[in-house]
């Protein structure tokens, strides 16, 4: 530390705004500490090694007819790298990562100590919340474009790319064929919107971040199993994960938007329940960590 | 409780379950002192410190911080206030620069044009320059002991918390942390500080108060504090019967102790070198002969009884 003589804290800049900003930076802040991660890379870079792998595997073995979705049309097109790896992503490794990232929000400032320091900065509750919630959502729009970036560029690399046969029959071109591609992306994001909100919550609940990451993505397992039992089909509809695969109808011609608008609403319920939860547990937490 | 404190709480209380950790406290903290929040271990200093900033809701009572309600209205009496509460916390994987940009980004008052200069001369005022950039991982306890207190400093504070401010800093970044409270005093922050060590409030304190197992015992300047007994006469003699007897004479009423007797001075007694006159003349074989005034120690003993162990 300089001498006691030492000027306080520079003495010629402005150290304190009259009136406050709108908070923004701490949004920057928030994403550019979540991008800078190492785990976000790696965890973004094993999302775009699953089209890779499917790639190389139908080169390889020459294609099957056999596997989910979309994969005997892979030889044909490579466009359907893409689809396919959303398909094999949706149930669990986005599920997974997502729920590392939003599991983390609160768990993993609070096990560092730093939660203290956010709080008293003053970061506003609820305001670090809201950033926490946006940090989530960026990373659920990174994984689900990464996944579709990568299968379309590793398809385009390794088989032909041309015109798209929709599920309807009529035949698109491929500029057109991206663009429901990025639809059907914007469809994830939306599907995982909603376990962004339960992890959250969870993470509110504890200083363990591995507690509430785990928490969440046991949570995405469970209401998929739950959707297979045909006993709890009233219970269906509810599920958050109940529309996860349902993004076939943006490959018809014209686009069905039913699945998309109620995927969009539940989603909605789900941010606002699981929200309104953390919000009710966060603001009167006492921050002992 | 006045306004014009920096920190006043009434009846502040926290119970855990059924456990009062901090128990009906009344503090006072004026504007401009440099406070010392004295107690053993687990005697409730952080917790009162958590509730003063908001971190955590009071059971009871109330705290008002810059003549303010909190927590209530933390959102206008935080950006004014600088705090290391329990020890620095830094995210391990980001640099010295990075972790104090992150924190300065959360307080909306601090204006975004001037923060990469701020964070660079919050560095530099606690000699982190040289490892900014370094991650926080590498840091040793007492880099990030000096990392936290730059995060205190990243704007202007009316006032600042030190929770254990020298924790596991050596004896040079001690001197320097205690320079550095006695400069920011001297620009007129109100610094409350809280510690274990005694000798540490005595040499950068004007004023203290002292916890024991969750109740405040004693509140006041230094001097306050340490006259809480006044200055006392010691004398070292065989004849300590006769001494007593003398000292009666002049209006002390003295006691027998081990080598001697000793005597509460009052603001109006005669000066040492008259006792000594006196007791020389009435035969007292005087071997030495003192004024000493109690420290802060043998007060601090007295309050809180058992010194510095952990109490439950």
């Amino acid at each position: 530390m300089s001498s006691s003589d030492a000027p306080p804290v520079a003495a010629a800049l402005t150290v304190r705004r009259s009136r406050a900003s709108a908070g923004w930076a701490l949004l920057g802040s928030e994403l550019a500490v979540l991008f800078r991660r190492l785990r976000t890379w790696a965890m973004l870079a094993a999302l775009a090694a699953v089209p890779v792998l499917i790639a190389v595997a139908v080169r390889i073995t020459g294609g099957s007819s056999r596997g989910p979705g979309f994969l005997s049309q892979i030889t044909d097109n490579g466009l359907f790298v893409a689809f396919t790896a959303l398909v094999v992503c949706m149930p669990l490794f986005l599920p997974l990562t997502i729920g590392v990232v939003a599991g983390d929000t609160i768990a993993g400032e609070a096990s560092h100590g730093t939660l203290r320091y956010l709080v008293i900065a003053p970061a506003g509750r609820l305001r670090l919340l809201a950033v926490k919630y946006a940090g989530a959502a960026a990373f659920s729009i990174a994984g689900a474009l990464v996944v579709a970036l990568a299968g379309a560029g590793v398809g385009a690399v390794l088989f032909p790319i041309g015109p798209v046969t929709l599920l309807s029959g009529t035949t698109v071109g491929v500029g057109e064929a991206l663009l429901r591609l990025l639809l059907i992306a914007a469809f994830v994001v939306v599907s995982l919107l909603g376990l962004c909100a339960i992890g959250l919550f969870l993470s509110t609940l504890t200083d363990v971040p591995v507690g509430a990451m785990a928490a969440t993505a046991v949570l995405a397992v469970v209401s998929q199993v739950l959707d297979q039992l045909p006993q709890l089909s009233a219970l269906h509809p509810w599920l958050f994960s109940h529309y996860w695969l349902g993004f076939g109808d943006l490959l018809r011609d014209p686009i069905s938007w039913d699945a998309f608008g109620q995927n969009a609403l539940l989603q909605l319920g789900y941010v606002a329940v699981f929200g309104a939860l953390a919000i009710g547990r966060f603001t009167s937490k006492d921050v002992l960590s | 409780m006045s306004d014009a404190a920096a920190i006043a709480t009434s009846g502040l209380t926290k119970r855990f379950r059924s456990r009062a950790v901090v128990d009906g406290l009344d503090l006072e903290v004026p504007r401009g002192s440099v406070f010392g929040f004295l107690g053993p271990n687990g005697s409730g200093k952080t917790t009162t410190i958590r509730m003063l900033l908001g971190l955590v809701a009071p059971s009871a009572g109330e705290a008002r911080v810059l003549g303010e309600r909190m927590p209530d209205r933390g959102a206008s009496v935080l950006p004014r206030v600088g705090a290391l509460v329990e020890g620095p916390a830094f995210a391990p994987y980001l640099s010295g620069t990075a972790n104090l940009v992150r924190r300065d980004t959360a307080d909306r008052y601090a204006p975004g044009e001037t923060r990469t200069r701020r964070v660079e001369a919050a560095l530099e005022r606690v000699g982190l320059s040289h490892a900014a950039a370094k991650h926080v991982r590498a840091y040793s306890l007492g880099m990030k002991q000096r990392l936290g207190i730059a995060g205190a400093l990243l704007t202007d504070r009316e006032l600042l918390v030190l929770d254990e401010p020298t924790n596991g800093l050596d004896p040079q970044g001690t001197r320097e942390v205690r320079n550095l409270v006695r400069s920011l005093a001297a620009g007129g922050t109100t610094v409350f500080v809280s510690s274990h060590l005694l000798a540490e409030i005595e040499q950068m304190c004007t004023h203290a108060a002292i916890m024991r197992a969750g109740r405040l015992v004693a509140q006041g300047s230094l001097d306050e504090l340490r006259g809480g007994s006044g200055p006392r006469l010691v004398v070292e003699t065989p004849d300590a019967s006769l001494a007593v007897a003398v000292l009666a004479g002049l209006g002390l009423g003295a006691e027998h102790t081990a080598d001697g007797v000793e005597a509460p001075l009052s603001p109006g007694a005669p000066q040492p070198e008259e006792l000594t006159a006196a007791l020389v003349r009435g035969d007292v074989r005087v071997r030495g002969l003192a004024v000493r005034s109690s420290s802060l120690e043998e007060r601090f003993v007295e309050l809180t009884g058992e010194g510095f162990d952990v109490e439950q």
